[in-house]
């Protein structure tokens, strides 16, 4: 049975809470990253980590686990963050992210950080490195899967359709991807920069299982997984909406907070505003 | 008169026994098998071949994830796809990650022939040679094809093969024994160092016999391994021959004759260096022997090469 560090969904959506605390400190002290995309995904990423992935902390090599791909690179600041409450390093390293000797890179770098399973940070790249991880588990008649967090802007990349493609020919039924949908991209929103327009549609076309999904109800996330490893023969891909800058308001929806990290004051309040929402829920 | 074998054809070969060995190799291609040669591996290996289509860029990092959950992935397509249009995938899905992608890429230089200047890669070198982890063979013959495409499987992190199309003549006996980063010197001589790789070291070879018949004793190095490039050979022709031409079927800006070139600056003996290559054009439809000719890839251009570095050398 995969082992899962969080079952209950209260205790799932404390951590998400606890998540983007960190990734909010994390940028404050690091003055540049990318906030939007980091709490956009949060709410997924805490699920992946902390319920849906069989994955060793204490083993992060472990040849036997379900891997993920941050496809959208730019938002390390939650992989890390879901990584070391997962309890793969000690959570007070989060504050060292983009510094000098830091295991922490600005984007993700398989070599340097336990548990991070592929390198990426360039758009586009990763839904492909993942379905070659899928491909290479079903050579072997592996029971790991492999998710792969892709963003929305990141779909102009031309080598995502080439990938999405490869998944449906070789019948990649273990390769989930999920797109992070907040709509928003560093010079504006995705309909105006370059219109996606309906992205569920587009992976059906391709061929894909599509799940729609509110990416902020943990609840829905974790029965989309679910639903995703019953589909046989088809990757699934789970179009999650969601709001960028998800969980700190002057952040939501806010295009300039991409890639721009808050000041000591913004990081203040931020907090503040989060251990609201955690007190209301307790 | 030598066998004629393409390093392409011995590729596919070595593919099929590395394959028998070991059942950790794996091997992509974009709907080039049949050119590239890996046609024969995947009729041997269908369970560990994997049909990418007309996708180079997704064929690499394709090729990254496989090899980053364990495989030994050989990526082949042409050249100038391979280093080209692949070049950010080659670069940050497989070097920066330092995973194990063999990229043996074929039809590379100007002898693609018909073709013409699209699918003539005369860069492939200098782009693969800057990238940080990434290793860079140059195979001359079959022999040391077969070699290099074993010995890729068993050094960690990526390499990257470049091949040809054409026939040429095997250089090698097959117990021949090969080191990466030493070249491996084909004739002695003390007069002038020619330095070549690929199909350039039998054209150098003759050179060598153009001048000989003028008195003139010329060593030749194959210098099959770009990266780790051989300093000592280097440093020693330098050192033994006070003149060096380099050969290869590649621009002369960044390929093996800027490589050689940078290794002299560094090396202990300054000594005039000849370039011969395709002098920073593209290439264009022709038979591969009307294009060495027009671009100057010949025995007798090496062999002129040779004497102006001579005199180069004496007027320094």
């Amino acid at each position: 049975m995969p082992q899962r560090l969080l079952s209950d969904p209260e205790q799932l959506r404390a951590a998400a809470v606890r998540i983007r605390k960190n990734i909010v400190k994390m940028l404050g002290r690091s003055g540049s990253g990318h906030p939007g995309g980091s709490l956009s995904s949060a709410d997924i990423m805490t699920v992946l980590y902390l319920n849906e992935m069989n994955v060793r902390p204490e083993e992060p090599l472990w040849p036997g686990r379900d891997r993920l791909v941050l496809s959208k690179g730019h938002a390390a600041p939650v992989l890390y963050a879901a990584l070391a409450e997962a309890g793969f390093f000690p959570e007070d390293e989060l504050l060292t992210l983009r510094q000098w000797g830091s295991r922490l890179q600005g984007h993700p770098d398989m070599r340097t950080t336990p548990g991070v399973d592929m390198s990426t940070g360039s758009l586009g790249q990763g839904l492909s490195a993942a379905c070659g991880m899928a491909i290479a588990s079903k050579m072997d008649g592996a029971p790991w899967r492999v998710y792969a967090l892709v963003g929305d802007g990141e779909l102009q990349e031309g080598q995502i359709w080439e990938a999405a493609m490869t998944a449906v020919h070789r019948k990649l039924d273990n390769l989930t991807a999920i797109i992070d949908l907040n709509g928003l991209q560093i010079d504006g929103t995705t309909e105006a920069v370059k219109s996606l327009r309906n992205v569920a549609d587009r992976f059906r076309v391709f061929g894909w299982n599509v799940i729609e999904t509110d990416g902020h109800d943990i609840p829905a996330i974790m029965k989309a997984f679910a639903a995703a490893r019953e589909a046989k023969g088809v990757p699934t891909c789970i179009v999650a909406h969601t709001i960028k800058g998800k969980g700190v308001s002057f952040m939501e929806n806010q295009v300039g907070w991409h890639g721009t990290a808050p000041k000591p004051d913004q990081v203040e309040e931020a907090l503040r505003e989060l251990a609201a929402a955690e007190e209301v829920r307790n | 008169m030598a066998e004629m074998i393409a390093t392409r054809s011995a590729y596919g070969k070595a593919l099929v026994s590395l394959g028998a060995r070991r059942n950790d190799v794996v091997v992509l291609d974009a709907d080039l098998s049949k050119s590239t040669m890996t046609a024969e591996f995947a009729k041997a290996f269908p369970d560990r071949f994997v049909q990418m289509g007309i996708s180079e860029q997704d064929m690499m990092a394709t090729a990254a994830g496989l090899a980053a959950a364990g495989k030994v992935a050989y990526a082949s397509t042409f050249a100038v796809f391979a280093a080209g249009r692949a070049f950010e995938q080659v670069r940050n899905s497989v070097c920066y990650p330092q995973l194990d992608v063999k990229v043996c890429a074929t039809h590379a230089g100007l002898t693609v022939g018909d073709d013409g200047g699209s699918h003539q890669a005369i860069e492939d070198i200098a782009l693969m040679r800057v990238l940080p982890n990434m290793k860079v063979f140059v195979p001359s013959d079959a022999t040391v094809t077969e070699w290099i495409v074993k010995q890729a499987a068993e050094v960690p992190g990526p390499v990257y093969v470049r091949l040809g199309r054409l026939p040429v003549p095997v250089l090698y006996q097959p117990d021949q024994r090969f080191e990466v980063g030493r070249a491996a010197t084909l004739r002695n001589g003390n007069d002038v160092a020619i330095i070549a790789c690929g199909l350039m070291v039998s054209k150098a070879l003759e050179a060598a016999d153009i001048l000989i018949a003028q008195g003139i004793e010329a060593r030749v190095i194959d210098m099959f391994s770009i990266k780790p490039l051989d300093l000592e050979a280097i440093a020693c022709a330098a050192a033994d021959c006070g003149a060096i031409v380099t050969a290869e079927e590649h621009s002369i800006i960044g390929g093996l004759g800027g490589a050689v070139a940078e290794a002299v600056t560094s090396a202990g003996k300054c000594v005039p260096v000849e370039r011969i290559g395709v002098a920073d054009k593209f290439g264009k439809s022709g038979k591969p022997d009307q294009l060495l000719e027009a671009y100057g890839l010949t025995a007798e251009s090496v062999a002129q090469a040779a004497l102006r570095c001579i005199a180069r050398a004496r007027g320094m």
